[in-house]
């Protein structure tokens, strides 16, 4: 193959959703109580889209990999302290909130710009990977937003894979009603591309990716600007985080079908 | 076998309050002010000291671990240090120490420890059964401490040491060896990926690298693989020996907000559910309290378990008026290295040296093991610099200069102090606090008791535990219902005894199974080998007590009736408990082996 791609993977971190996640309101709007305590990984949707789009380099000759992060640059060092171990990278790191009660379009506009400035990043040329969700509160659109602001018409969302042609053509599979996959084909990079969860397992750990990561990865941290995000008059009347329900109560000597009935009143309220 | 391999300056195993120590000490002076390296790198020329971590679990601060702790070497490294910077951090506000009194009547208790509790029912009024001791001894106070989570220091260190951008921790990464040759530590091999469950190749197999290094510094605690490696091969110091050992199993709890303890309250807490059994309650900003037990290995019992005893600890009534109506929020277990000084092996060799845990710095009279774990870690690290500025090899001669900044510090005067302040225990609980007492007022001159035997030895069969309680009948219909169940003894035991079941009610009092859930995640990535082994399944068919499986946190060892109990490394919370409660030896070795794995308990909140 001699039609290399540029893959540049927006991705954030969110609180580890093992955590205790509560609402409070912050001097900035609602924020998670303790947030910056509460331990973060890789927004596990996007994570995926890392996975696969470090394959697709893998198997393009030539082919280049960004990570583009906006979140607070303390939580992104602990979550790079994992993620380089994983997959060889480029990290482009943006300083700011990651919570997911900023307004997608600035969270948007502050990608998209980091990725224009890419100094050599090839436009015709990019595949934008992310997640097609995030696990953080947002309202799932970033992704969208920033193909828009970087003029990219192609978008696809739901993705479950990729396969790459000989000619820079593309074919993916994209999720559709009724558990069943639509097959799209595209003739040529640029693209959007929203990954479901794909079907690479996570990555074992490889210290010598690590290794290799750290040295621009560090230096790119040091580096990372702040995102200028700003109140814009963004309102919430109501925050509320699911509540976890839990009842515990040891049963013995019970028909199995007389615990599915309990369990399917307590689950339905009634 | 091809194994790749990597050389750098100083490899680390483990991270934990001593590595962070040593780490902060280093990392900041690495580099000059205008960015050139202060000490030049071997193995990069041109660039700094080239410094790795490898930590097992997959993050630095997954852990739960409240604290107290008088932080003395961690405020000398942080004079300015606000506490309010640290999550889950205050100072101390106020101290106790209580003595629980059984409301229950189901605790072994001597006629010593009897007489006493009628005596105090007697003379003094009691309404929680708790009598508060009037001062808490000096040996014991962290007046002038603070209560941490030191999952939550660990972040707060960590994130500091990452922006420095001079040393590099790679957590998720366990270490499986050391590479020993001609007596000198050269690194560290990291376990095989890609394997099945006995280690056996598997498809995306890939050989653990060999980490190369002048230098290896071990922190890998109470029961870290490397430093018994280390052990194993080059022995331990003439009258050394790890002999005692404690389990802590502790909850996070969110307190009742009409509950007012203030944060930075400390109670110290003894005297139930078992004499022998220690207790705390720390409360930490925000309403939330860590509460917790250590159940030491002199503690007889051959069904030695902690959660079940924990969930009458928090029942009891002294505690209970604060904790009904909590929340639980987080659990975890953790095993001590209690031995001290008197377990301490070799501190340094050619090539390596060892802090905290690992290196016996736990000081068992004044109940702490923060403080002198980051001490340590700080006191190499000025050893260390000064080596490499003098261009000097990491020599056992030249390391020494660790050993001796340790010798001469307050974390080798207070160890001398502490080595023999427990040996009264192996003679009964009240000459144990007698002896206690004696060692403090005497700075060790004197102490009271035996030396300690180890876990297995302490251990009591049975009959003899149990005498009075129930006929050998009932104990073999007991135990083969459980076999037959693949369940522990110690509920259907304690409730024989006289212990009552748990009212659970699904928020803090909550099944075994259920905290394991609640209180946090197992981390058991695919690809690694199970890291504990039944050596001899047929010696695990003839042991009677089967104590892997009765003391395990979290029920990952269960009883089979094909020999080998079983194990799940999905349930693993890595408290190490096993390794150290294996009554069966093989070869001069414990049956149950305790192996670098990958994984472990992710706590809810740390």
């Amino acid at each position: 193959m001699n039609n290399p791609f540029h893959v540049v993977v927006c991705a954030s971190v969110v609180p580890d959703p093992l955590q205790t996640l509560e609402p409070v309101a912050g001097p900035a709007g609602p924020a998670l109580k303790n947030e910056m305590m509460l331990p973060a990984i890789l927004d596990p949707w996007a994570a995926h889209a890392l996975y696969e789009g470090a394959n697709l380099v893998k198997k393009v000759p030539g082919s280049k990999l960004w990570l583009v992060s906006l979140a607070p640059k303390a939580k992104l060092q602990q979550v790079m302290m994992t993620v380089a171990q994983k997959v060889p990278l480029q990290l482009v790191a943006i300083d700011g909130p990651s919570g997911g009660f900023v307004d997608a379009h600035q969270t948007a506009t502050a990608l998209a710009k980091a990725v224009s400035g890419i100094s050599d990043l090839d436009r015709s040329r990019l595949l934008l990977f992310g997640g097609w969700e995030s696990a953080s509160r947002s309202a799932g659109v970033t992704l969208q937003l920033i193909g828009e602001q970087l003029g990219i018409v192609d978008q696809f969302q739901g993705l479950d894979a990729i396969t790459p042609n000989e000619d820079g053509s593309f074919e993916v599979l994209e999720r559709v009603e009724g558990a069943r996959h639509q097959v799209s084909a595209c003739t040529a990079p640029p693209a959007v591309l929203g990954w479901a969860t794909g079907s690479l397992s996570e990555p074992r750990n490889d210290p010598q990716v690590g290794m290799a990561n750290m040295r621009s990865i560090m230096p790119s941290l040091q580096k990372a600007t702040a995102a200028a995000i700003l109140p814009n008059g963004l309102q919430y009347t109501n925050v509320a985080t699911p509540k976890q329900q839990r009842e515990t109560r040891i049963v013995k000597d019970k028909p199995t079908d007389e615990i599915a009935r309990e369990i399917v009143q307590w689950i339905t309220g009634e | 076998m091809e194994r790749a391999s990597l050389d750098v300056d100083i490899a680390c195993v483990g991270f934990g309050p001593a590595m962070a120590g040593f780490l902060t000490t280093l990392s900041r002076r690495l580099m000059n002010e205008d960015g050139t390296p202060a000490i030049e790198s071997k193995v990069l020329p041109g660039m700094p000291l080239q410094v790795i971590c490898y930590e097992r679990a997959d993050d630095i601060g997954f852990g739960v671990s409240g604290v107290v702790t008088r932080a003395r070497g961690i405020r000398a490294s942080f004079p300015d240090l606000e506490v309010s910077e640290i999550p889950m951090a205050a100072p101390v506000t106020s101290e106790k120490l209580v003595y629980l009194l059984d409301p229950i009547g189901a605790s072994r208790r001597s006629t010593a420890l009897q007489m006493a509790d009628r005596l105090l029912r007697t003379v003094a009024k009691l309404p929680h059964n708790a009598f508060e001791l009037p001062y808490v001894p000096s040996f014991l106070h962290k007046d002038d401490g603070f209560v941490l989570s030191i999952g939550q220091f660990n972040q707060w260190v960590g994130s500091q040491l990452m922006a420095s951008g001079t040393v590099q921790i790679w957590p998720g990464m366990p270490v499986k060896e050391a590479l020993i040759g001609e007596g000198r530590v050269s690194g560290v091999r990291l376990v095989d990926q890609g394997v099945g469950r006995a280690g056996n190749p598997e498809p995306g197999f890939a050989p653990g690298m060999d980490i190369h290094a002048a230098l290896t510094v071990i922190g890998d605690g109470p029961v870290g693989t490397i430093s018994r490696d280390i052990d194993a091969r080059i022995g331990m110091p003439e009258g050394s020996a790890v002999a005692e050992w404690a389990l802590g199993m502790k909850l996070v709890i969110e307190l009742r907000p009409d509950v007012e303890l203030a944060p930075g309250t400390v109670l110290h807490t003894f005297g139930f559910p078992e004499p022998e059994i220690f207790g705390f309650l720390y409360v930490h900003p925000g309403g939330v309290a860590s509460v917790g037990i250590f159940v030491p290995s002199w503690f007889n019992c051959p069904a030695r378990t902690a959660y079940r005893y924990l969930q009458h600890f928090i029942q009891h009534p002294y505690l209970w008026r604060y904790l009904e109506g909590g929340r639980l929020r987080s659990w975890g277990a953790k095993s001590l290295q209690e031995s001290g000084k008197r377990g301490e092996p070799y501190l340094v060799g050619d090539g390596f040296a060892r802090i905290g845990e690992c290196s016996g710095s736990t000081n068992v009279l004044t109940g702490s093991g923060v403080d002198e774990a980051w001490t340590t870690g700080v006191q190499l690290a000025e050893a260390v610099l000064a080596l490499a500025q003098e261009g000097k090899p990491f020599t056992r001669e030249n390391l020494a200069a660790y050993e001796n900044r340790r010798r001469s510090s307050w974390v080798e005067k207070e160890a001398r102090v502490a080595e023999k302040a427990r040996d009264g225990f192996h003679c009964g609980t009240v000459s144990g606090f007698f002896g206690m007492m004696l060692a403090a007022l005497s700075n060790g001159k004197f102490s009271l008791g035996k030396p300690p035997k180890t876990p297995n030895e302490n251990l009591a069969t049975t009959a003899e535990f149990y005498r009075g309680k129930f006929s050998p009948q009932e104990f073999a219909a007991i135990k083969k219902d459980c076999e037959a169940k693949g369940i522990s003894l110690h509920d259907p035991l304690m409730e024989l005894c006289g212990w009552p079941q748990i009212p659970q009610d699904g928020k803090l009092l909550v099944s075994h199974q259920d905290v394991l859930l609640m209180g946090g995640k197992v981390q058991a990535p695919p690809g690694y080998a199970d890291h504990v082994i039944f050596r001899d399944i047929e010696v695990c068919g003839q042991c009677g007590t089967k104590l892997c499986v009765e003391m395990c946190s979290a029920q990952a060892i269960t009883r089979s009736l094909e020999g080998a109990p079983n194990f799940d490394r999905e349930k693993c919370v890595f408290c190490g408990a096993c390794a150290w409660n294996c009554p069966e030896t093989v070869q001069g070795q414990p049956n149950l082996q305790f192996q670098a794995g990958a994984g472990g308990l992710h706590s809810a909140e740390n």
